[in-house]
């Protein structure tokens, strides 16, 4: 149980990282990218600017 | 050689060796201080489980239709560029400590003086532990960089080169130098993997909810172009914001 737990919580350190708010960050992109590609809108440059406001603003956070 | 090739063997070479410079230090810190052969038997043990892993991860990952690899695998990478280009960008700034391997070593090597070694005892088992769990999970992301990037751009040959050549590199460069690999730039190093990856990560997941990027692969060098500047912008900013602390 001890070896399943390590197992689990390395994989979940090594994908999410110390900020889960990438993560959620990197997944609503990707959701608002599919959503504006199903609209028929020019999606290309959605994930860049996202990123980029991310990185941004996470430079204040602690 | 196209775009996008150039950026996978790139990405996945210096992604693998960052890691392993991590590694190595490890085991350099605890074979200096607690003897080799114990060490080298934790390291060896840990190569052979990495190698057992990697053959039936890789089989089971080449299964997966590429355009979901590629949502996967780009969202991985997107993910993992944005934490090392963070803190790059922060430390490059003076708002975060330099990642120092000559501390590192020294603080693993204090450590490993703490624990008394049993004369009676076959093994060191306290250098064989330390070794096997840091070259094994430092290992573990190698092979998953390596896999999963090779795997949704369908060249995992590639990928494999560009991970043995950094593995023999730092190989390499440990048995010549006998000493942690300080001189690697490894702070500049991750802002490079940082870049790379995240202009990568956003390419590929992007593509895999179905973008269709203008001028397809060149893209990419539209990407990297947009995410430097903005980190470098980000970097100026930064260092002449007054509230700067070093943690």
């Amino acid at each position: 149980m001890k070896y399943i737990h390590a197992f689990v919580w390395f994989w979940i350190d090594f994908i999410i990282g110390d900020d889960w708010r990438i993560a959620v960050m990197v997944v609503a992109g990707m959701v608002l990218t599919a959503f504006c590609i199903a609209q028929g809108w020019p999606a290309w440059w959605v994930l860049p600017v996202i990123v980029a406001s991310y990185l941004a603003v996470s430079m204040t956070w602690k | 050689m196209t775009t996008s090739q150039v950026f996978l063997i790139t990405s996945t070479f210096l992604a693998c060796a960052v890691e392993m410079v991590e590694a190595l230090t490890i085991v350099l810190a605890t074979g200096i201080t607690r003897g080799w052969r114990s060490a080298l038997i934790g390291t060896g043990v840990a190569v052979i489980g990495l190698l057992l892993i990697v053959t039936m991860l890789g089989s089971a990952i080449a299964q997966i239709p590429v355009q979901s690899m590629q949502v996967v695998v780009g969202a991985l990478m997107l993910i993992f560029g944005l934490q090392w280009l963070r803190k790059a960008i922060l430390r490059a700034a003076g708002r975060k400590a330099m990642h120092d391997e000559d501390a590192i070593f020294a603080a693993e090597q204090a450590e490993a003086r703490k624990h008394v070694q049993d004369a009676r005892a076959p093994i060191d088992w306290y250098a064989f532990t330390i070794c096997f769990k840091g070259v094994f999970l430092e290992g573990l992301e190698v092979a998953f960089i390596t896999i999963t990037f090779g795997v949704a751009q369908q060249q995992l040959d590639l990928a494999i080169y560009a991970a043995v050549a950094a593995f023999v590199l730092i190989c390499v460069a440990g048995v010549l130098l006998h000493r942690p690999l300080s001189q690697v730039p490894e702070n500049t190093l991750k802002y490079v993997v940082g870049l790379l990856l995240t202009s990568f990560g956003t390419f590929w997941s992007a593509e895999g909810v179905g973008v269709e990027w203008p001028g397809t692969d060149v893209a990419l060098l539209g990407l990297l172009l947009f995410y430097t500047l903005v980190a470098y912008g980000l970097v100026r900013i930064l260092r002449t914001s007054p509230n700067a602390s070093i943690a």
